[in-house]
């Protein structure tokens, strides 16, 4: 198993946001997780990440404990990309220099090395002309690929990528996806909570449904988007009008 | 104003002791000389405060459990340098510590009344730098901390450059203020511009010098704002695209 979670429990509060949720997720599977705001998926995304520390649990990758209270998280997220709702880009420095920010202070490379990263990265994605400009001068879907590209360029094993249309106008939306596509198209492990349901429906290899801090309902796109055996799946599915 | 004042019946008596010609352009070279000191005492204790500043600001925003006496100790040493007026701190320092019997060149009262204004000035501008630093929206912290950056590189390269940023206009709030503040070193001896205005003024029986020394100040403190102005609105137009009319 790439990625592992036994029982993870977070609780803000009162509020338990995960309550014993187990999940297995194979190298090279891409796993979309879907439910109503509130569900968790953003926390679960930020747990594996060890953005937030988790309460009780296990969270494995490729067998290794990463959810080890003391354990420095630094090693441990450069092998885990996250992509975030609201972009996060560095908005006083140019996109080259988001992107090689922590390919040089990180992995150490030298500025030759990541700036040659960061063009062909660039390049891969259509924004060649953009490695100059600032956060503030792109659009949103603009700033979204570049945030793609900035937590590629650290190699990652696991992308996380987390509602990254959400906070897209309509039309951006398209953009975006294409670059998540292509992502598929090389094999990297990926975690996507979204609420774009034909989107999860195409690139997913497993979709999950979460509700009350579990997995409530897992499987097939074709099978959970079409035939979900489990009734608050069928709600959720009717109240997003799909 | 310019109708009313001169009609005031002791107007002719204020114009003559406060606004003399005469006395003006005799003080003023003085003045000037002496004011060389006043922007000596700027420039050495500037960056000194800067530093300091940063580091208490730094220690206070720490969130290393393990810090935590330290953050105790920068929250009292702020409230004490801040809740105790400049003057009497350059008071205490500067007539203090050279009185335990330090040798010359360590007890001039000039070093000391320095090491006061950088110590109490230290710790307001520490304020303005902690604001800056809460400023910056937690989710910077986290793509930082996301790509791998420890939290010493997530300060240094995201947190406190945004944050600098920011604060620049209340920094140089306090800059012009801690340029005027420079003045009351001369409380404790040494000669430079408000203390020889005053020199002169006891001479001459005549106020002109305190004009003439607040005319200096402003030549220095207005073009400083000025340029802090520019530099702003130069950043924002390289970093953004837009701006609302």
């Amino acid at each position: 198993m790439k990625l592992e979670l036994r029982d993870v429990r977070k609780s803000f509060g009162s509020r338990a946001v995960l309550a014993g949720l187990d999940l297995k997720v194979s190298a090279g599977e891409v796993v979309s997780f879907i439910g109503s705001s509130g569900s968790g998926k953003t926390t679960l995304l930020r747990c594996i990440n060890l953005l937030e520390p988790i309460d009780d649990g296990t969270i494995l990758l490729d067998g290794d404990e990463i959810s080890k209270i003391g354990l420095d998280p630094n090693p441990i997220r450069r092998r885990i990309g996250i992509v975030f709702q609201s972009f996060n880009l560095f908005p006083h420095m140019s996109v080259q220099r988001n992107i090689t920010l922590a390919l040089t202070q990180v992995l150490g490379k030298q500025d030759d090395e990541a700036n040659e990263i960061a063009k062909s990265l660039l390049t891969r994605f259509a924004l060649a002309d953009k490695i100059d400009s600032y956060p503030d001068q792109l659009s949103g879907g603009q700033q979204q690929r570049v945030a793609i590209v900035r937590a590629l360029a650290m190699s990652p094993e696991v992308m996380l990528l987390d509602e990254i249309t959400s906070a897209l106008d309509p039309e951006l939306v398209g953009e975006v996806l294409d670059v998540v596509r292509e992502l598929k198209g090389s094999g990297i492990t990926m975690l996507i909570a979204t609420h774009e349901m034909k989107f999860a429906q195409e690139i997913s290899d497993r979709v999950c449904f979460l509700d009350g801090g579990r997995i409530a309902e897992q499987g097939q796109p074709q099978q959970l988007f079409t035939n979900p055996s489990d009734e608050r799946t069928r709600q959720f599915l009717r109240r997003v009008n799909f | 104003m310019i109708i009313a004042i001169p009609r005031l019946p002791r107007w002719p008596r204020v114009k003559e002791s406060f606004f003399s010609k005469e006395r003006l352009f005799d003080s003023f070279p003085r003045l000037l000389d002496a004011f060389v000191l006043d922007i000596k005492i700027f420039a050495w204790s500037t960056p000194a405060i800067i530093a300091l500043a940063l580091l208490l600001a730094i220690a206070r925003s720490s969130r290393n459990p393990a810090l935590f006496p330290i953050r105790i100790f920068v929250i009292g040493y702020i409230d004490i340098m801040r809740g105790v007026p400049v003057i009497l701190w350059i008071y205490l320092i500067g007539f203090g510590v050279p009185g335990v019997g330090l040798e010359r060149p360590f007890n001039s009262p000039l070093l000391w009344g320095s090491v006061a204004l950088v110590l109490t000035y230290g710790a307001y501008i520490a304020e303005v730098f902690r604001a800056g630093i809460d400023s910056v929206h937690e989710s910077q912290r986290a793509a930082s901390r996301s790509l791998g950056l420890s939290n010493t590189q997530t300060m240094r390269f995201v947190i406190l450059p945004q944050a600098i940023r920011r604060v620049v206009p209340p920094l140089m709030n306090d800059l012009v203020s801690l340029q005027k503040d420079v003045a009351l070193v001369s409380l404790i001896g040494p000669i430079e511009i408000l203390r020889q205005a005053g020199i002169d003024k006891a001479k001459f029986a005549n106020f002109t010098p305190y004009v003439a020394a607040a005319i200096i100040f402003l030549m220095i403190t207005i073009p400083l704002t000025r340029t802090t102005d520019y530099l702003l609105a130069r950043e924002r137009r390289r970093t953004s695209s837009t701006r609302v009319r």
